[in-house]
């Protein structure tokens, strides 16, 4: 069965303290932001390589972004994908996540035929979740979102879906594209013959010159939204430390949140 | 096509653009500055250089935004329910719409559904778009999806708001890509630009550390996905106004779509953490996995769900679906408190939006303490069972 695997490279979250909004330029200010893979993405990682040694076939691992996001890629080769794959060109830039989830779409069709297409269930950056459906919309499959599980007989794929308050067991015909959250594996690390066989493979870079693109629908002129303003969220008010003797402090407690309207 | 360039005859290589850029996109060659491939386009480097060297050149996209009127509140519904966060919803709808001198309206997608929607007659909204159809008795993507499009192609709405819920972040993407509109996830804030009738869309990015506001001035309609118990609860004080529209929607099943085999709640305690007001969370502080009987007690007794850290149920001392944090889920109850928790910036991203926070751990540096409304130093094995009995005490005597 041929996997498709998309990623994404985010910021490592051990940074994230330190990202600020420099308020007179009301831009990012990050100080050496370490690229890491998207947490989610290396449990879809984990599960089409396991989904591979139980039934043959290819993993191939994309991404869409600047060229350091070869690291990520780099990586997935390590822990034991077949091919990898950087959606690159300046003139991505902007893309939100229509514009993203469509030239992702055209770089996997240029792939070819797969069975099966996963993803984290988002992206620890920007948090929106969107880009899997989106895709699937763009490539006219089925989607499976926040599976914990997923299962393969034959054509058919079966899978749990996390909801609110429970779990939801549902089937779908092949091909489709399912996003997994991080109860679905244990995202194994790179073994020292991935890493030395990873350096033997090369991570292909398409540009937008490389893809049947609709050059409307890609970079800013393709991104129906666009970010006016970011800003630092005001810090929570400096809180109180209660001291003393325990049961004093408990009765403290009490009384704060009776104030509180909360007892 | 937007476009950035420097202009070489006016670079003086200062060098002032590339401290500006958050991306890294700039870099200077042979004394002039060079645009990388990670520029997207901020712009902050055309305000940076005081020479006026580069130049963005965004061309301006002309859509009749204008035949797009109204405000739908999408209202999501289980096993025939409703759930809470369509209230909240209407709440925002409601101020939004007046604030346009617009019809707010409700769409309702069910089977059998007829007489929960009276429910709704005492809100303040004008309209109720009302779909039945076996096949929208449970949530499927591709019905939901199908039925929205066709109704928001024939009708028009302006804004579209939904629950950022999972069936709310699965359905929108989905939708919004088939109608090539705009989409902003989990919003936090929702305000209207008054001139262009935009709708500014603030939402937390990277973890809560930053904030960003979000625009789609040249499409409609505008969709937003809300975070649940952020908007206040629309109050039933509508004069029973409400039109009913009913819709046959145009659906057929196929071979290709989802199938849902079964619904499983395995534990009775699997409350709905993002619904919770009150959540007593526990971390490694706990010591071991019998010791969250603790956290349960003082849960219960408040009325609150039970969360926990993302090491404790690495560990297994917990069911996964219990994390609170970046990997797990994120809340904002009224009420948190952190037990033996020492709050890595990953579990505070997770709960750092709750109105008061309470920590309680012995050790005093724990990062966790630059969060807390109410911070206590102790040992929790000492002070929750003192904590609980005073509780307890207190409830008893309240009866």
């Amino acid at each position: 069965m041929d996997i498709v695997v998309c990623i994404k490279q985010v910021p490592d979250t051990e940074e994230l303290p330190h990202i600020r909004v420099n308020p007179e330029t009301n831009t990012l200010v990050r100080e050496s932001v370490k690229g890491i893979i998207n947490p989610f993405d290396e449990n879809a990682i984990e599960e089409a390589l396991r989904l591979r040694e139980a039934k043959e076939g290819r993993v191939t691992v994309v991404s869409m972004g600047p060229p350091q996001a070869k690291e990520a890629l780099r990586k997935a080769l390590a822990m034991g994908a077949d091919q990898a794959i950087l959606i690159s060109d300046s003139s991505f830039a902007g893309s939100d996540t229509l514009a993203t989830s469509y030239t992702l779409a055209i770089g996997i069709r240029k792939i070819g035929k797969f069975d099966l297409l996963l993803l984290g269930k988002q992206a620890i950056d920007g948090d929106t979740a969107q880009v899997g459906p989106g895709l699937a919309e763009w490539l006219s499959i089925p989607q499976i979102t926040y599976a914990r599980k997923i299962e393969v007989n034959g054509n058919q794929i079966r899978a749990e879906r996390t909801l609110e308050d429970a779990f939801e067991m549902v089937e779908v015909t092949l091909p489709c594209l399912v996003t997994v959250t991080k109860e679905i594996n244990i995202p194994r690390y790179p073994s020292l013959k991935g890493l030395l066989s990873a350096k033997r493979k090369e991570v292909l870079v398409w540009g937008a010159d490389d893809l049947s693109l609709d050059r409307k629908r890609i970079g800013l002129e393709g991104s129906p939204t666009q970010v006016i303003k970011i800003f630092t969220p005001q810090p929570p008010p400096k809180g109180e430390i209660l001291t003393g003797e325990i049961p004093e402090v408990a009765d403290r407690l009490i009384e704060k949140l009776r104030e509180r309207k909360i007892l | 096509m937007a476009e950035i360039r420097v202009d070489l005859e006016k670079c003086n290589g200062c060098g002032e653009c590339i401290s500006s850029c958050s991306f890294s996109a700039l870099e200077m060659k042979d004394g002039k500055v060079r645009i990388l491939a990670t520029c997207t386009l901020c712009g902050a480097c055309v305000d940076a250089c005081s020479e006026e060297a580069i130049v963005l050149e965004k061309e301006e996209k002309k859509v009749d935004v204008s035949s797009y009127r109204g405000v739908w509140v999408f209202a999501e519904q289980r096993q025939g329910q409703i759930m809470p966060v369509t209230y909240e919803l209407l709440g925002e709808g409601r101020k939004l719409a007046d604030y346009l001198r617009e019809e707010l309206s409700l769409v309702l997608l069910g089977w059998k559904i007829e007489k929960k929607a009276r429910e709704l007659t005492g809100y303040r909204i004008d309209k109720l778009y009302l779909v039945e159809d076996p096949l929208l008795e449970h949530y499927y993507t591709s019905f939901y999806t199908q039925t929205l499009v066709d109704l928001v192609k024939s009708e028009k709405p302006e804004i579209i708001l939904l629950g950022a819920t999972s069936l709310g972040r699965d359905l929108a993407p989905r939708m919004a890509a088939r109608l090539k509109t705009g989409l902003t996830a989990d919003c936090t804030g929702l305000e209207i630009e008054s001139e262009e009738r935009n709708l500014l869309q603030t939402r937390p990015a990277l973890g809560g550390n930053i904030m960003a506001t979000i625009i789609s001035p040249h499409h409609r309609p505008q969709i937003a996905t809300v975070r649940p118990k952020v908007m206040k609860r629309a109050k039933p004080d509508g004069k029973g106004q409400l039109r009913v529209i009913k819709i046959k929607p145009n659906l057929t099943s196929e071979d290709e779509m989802v199938r849902i085999l079964d619904l499983i709640r395995e534990e009775k305690d699997v409350v709905d953490l993002q619904e919770a007001e009150i959540i007593v969370s526990g971390g490694r502080g706990l010591g071991k996995p019998e010791n969250f009987s603790i956290i349960r007690r003082l849960a219960h007794l408040l009325g609150g769900a039970v969360g926990a850290s993302r090491a404790v149920v690495d560990a297994g001392w917990i069911p996964s679906y219990h994390q609170v944090g970046q990997t797990g889920k994120s809340v904002q109850p009224k009420l948190y408190v952190a037990c033996g928790i020492s709050g890595a910036i990953q579990h505070q991203a997770g709960m750092r939006s709750s109105e008061i926070i309470v920590v309680i751990n012995k050790d005093p540096n724990a990062p966790i303490f630059d969060i807390a409304t109410y911070g206590i130093v102790a040992d929790l094995h000492r002070f929750l069972p003192l904590l609980i009995d005073k509780l307890e005490k207190r409830e008893k005597a309240l009866l």
